[in-house]
């Protein structure tokens, strides 16, 4: 069961994270896009899901990552990514809730460069029952 | 529909041309590969069928990088994309050595100067698999 208590909180990610030209240049390819002067609008989840993964898994909150589903996802994208950004992420958990077993968090990520937000994302997990 | 500098003007109701993209398992390892996410139901068919799946599925988010390389095209590139959203209502199931479809359209649901709305659809083998798919771009 993910902790109740845990709704509301913002927890940082651990690490900084550097965007690199090879993966902008990796992710373009998989969807054929070949200007890769920016990161394409989706490539920031690549960054948000793994901090997701290393915090909500933690024993205080406790997401079962094995039984996970995504249910839908949102970008807020104030300026493109680009190779050289380095970005704090937070993940802050905004709702919970049970339904047909499942349970459901929703959770917001915040990237910022320094102290300009890059893209602010929302997902939707499930936990399946 | 009137023509400004050869370019058709944007209309609420406006239809974009329909794109098709394929998704084959090879599609899935690079993006697996791209994305860091490596959960097996995304390449391993034994490992999907054991948690109830019915093949290997796609990744709810490569199938919306695809859908956001359509509105990018469509926008003039990725730097004119500021909000892009969807839910996973259906996975996109990909059988070994089979290529699916992913078919994507998009209609205009609101012009604010050059703020423009999208309503996006994306089915693959007819069934709708993204639901309210929407982003703004800046044209």
């Amino acid at each position: 069961m993910i902790n109740p208590d845990s709704v509301g909180r913002t927890f940082k990610g651990v690490e900084e994270v550097t965007v690199t030209q090879s993966q902008i240049d990796a992710f373009a390819a998989v969807i054929g896009e070949t200007d890769t002067s920016v990161a394409p609008p989706t490539f920031s989840i690549r960054i948000s899901l793994s901090q997701y993964e290393s915090i909500l898994t933690q024993p205080e909150i406790g997401v079962d990552w094995t039984r996970l589903v995504h249910g839908d996802q949102k970008f807020e994208i104030f300026r493109p990514i680009v190779a050289g950004d380095v970005f704090t992420c937070s993940a802050t958990i905004e709702t919970l809730r049970v339904a047909a077993g499942n349970e459901i968090v929703s959770v917001r990520s915040d990237l910022h460069n320094g102290a300009e937000l890059v893209v602010t994302s929302w997902s939707t997990l499930v936990v399946r029952g | 529909m009137v023509n400004v500098g050869g370019a058709r003007m944007i209309e609420v109701g406006m239809t974009l041309p329909e794109k098709i993209f394929y998704i084959d398992r090879a599609l899935l390892k690079a993006y697996a590969d791209a994305s860091g996410d490596q959960n097996p139901i995304h390449q391993n068919e034994e490992f999907a069928l054991s948690v109830g799946l019915p093949n290997v599925i796609s990744h709810g988010m490569l199938t919306m990088a695809l859908a956001g390389k359509y509105v990018t095209e469509w926008a003039g590139g990725s730097a004119n994309v500021r909000e892009f959203s969807a839910r996973f209502i259906k996975p996109v199931i990909v059988p070994a050595g089979e290529k699916v479809d992913l078919t994507v359209v998009a209609t205009v649901t609101e012009v604010d100067g050059n703020t423009v709305k999208l309503d996006i659809t994306a089915t693959s083998a007819g069934v709708k698999v993204l639901g309210m798919a929407k982003a703004v771009v800046v044209k």
